[in-house]
């Protein structure tokens, strides 16, 4: 069991719309997270891999803010094995990659552009999801 | 000066996953288990950040370009193909098995345990595996 956070859930949102936003009204860019990454991938490195690098590593010192305003990091528990963490891991990378975009890119700054891409994308990933997630813990029990 | 700024802005982006819960896979997979120990937080989550992002977009995207650029870089492709829905297909497989997206894993990264960067290390694997491919696939349809 997680404990149900709405309103820790909604603010944590609303925070990463402002990052997306103020990304946007600056940078004129999207944050999406695998896109910001893959800039920084061979073979194609792109010319503005600094502001990726920079905005990667904002992102891992999240924690530390965290930290910072309620005196402890942010808890997390990996419930799964590690071969199935790594395979997932390694599965990700390959759908991101031929889908333009993840949750943040699709899911967040496409559904709020209203595009029709990231919305199918973000309907078939959030289902792909919920039937592996049903798949694994219900019906192969692992 | 852009450094700065993108570098603040991921730190806000990395908050609110930490704050949100996105960053523990337990609580993202609880998210997906109706038929379980359900638990419907990340709604908010996504509430939150769409609701912000359409209304702040709808007021940023009226200048006519960005502070720091000379134009703002938008997708403009609007057909859904079957390598975008087998991509987000395929996304979602991994999604469920590990717990960890993307967004959710890079914070992850600063809490100081191992597992995140065993998780991104797969994905970057991943990542890479496609690039090549598809670099590979492009280089053979034209050859120079």
């Amino acid at each position: 069991m997680t404990e149900f956070t709405p309103f820790l859930s909604a603010l944590g949102g609303a925070l990463i719309g402002l990052s997306a936003v103020l990304l946007m009204a600056v940078h004129g860019r999207i944050a999406g997270v695998t896109g910001i990454l893959g800039g920084l991938l061979p073979p194609k490195i792109a010319d503005d891999w600094a502001w990726r690098a920079a905005f990667l590593a904002g992102m891992i010192c999240g924690p530390l803010a965290y930290a910072l305003i309620t005196g402890g990091m942010p808890k997390i528990d990996v419930p799964v094995s590690v071969p199935m963490f790594l395979i997932g891991g390694f599965i990700v990378g390959i759908g991101v990659s031929y889908g333009s975009g993840c949750t943040s890119g699709h899911g967040v700054c496409g559904m709020a552009r209203v595009s029709p891409r990231s919305i199918a994308a973000t309907v078939t990933f959030m289902a792909t999801t919920t039937v592996t997630v049903f798949l694994v813990r219900h019906v192969f029990g692992l | 000066m852009k450094m700065i700024s993108a570098f603040a802005f991921g730190l806000i982006f990395g908050l609110g996953i930490a704050i949100s819960g996105m960053i523990d896979p337990a609580k993202v997979l609880n998210f997906f288990d109706f038929a379980g120990t359900w638990d419907p937080s990340l709604a908010f989550v996504m509430g939150g950040a769409l609701v912000v992002t359409a209304i702040g977009y709808r007021i940023v995207l009226k200048a006519p370009h960005p502070a720091f650029a000379n134009s703002f870089s938008i997708p403009t492709r609007r057909d859904i193909d079957l390598r975008l829905v087998g991509g987000a297909a395929t996304f979602g497989i991994g999604w469920g098995l590990s717990g960890f997206c993307p967004g959710g894993v890079v914070p992850a990264l600063g809490i100081g345990r191992v597992e995140p960067w065993v998780f991104i290390g797969a994905v970057i694997a991943g990542m890479l595996v496609a690039n090549y491919v598809e670099s590979w696939r492009l280089r053979s349809a034209h050859p120079a």
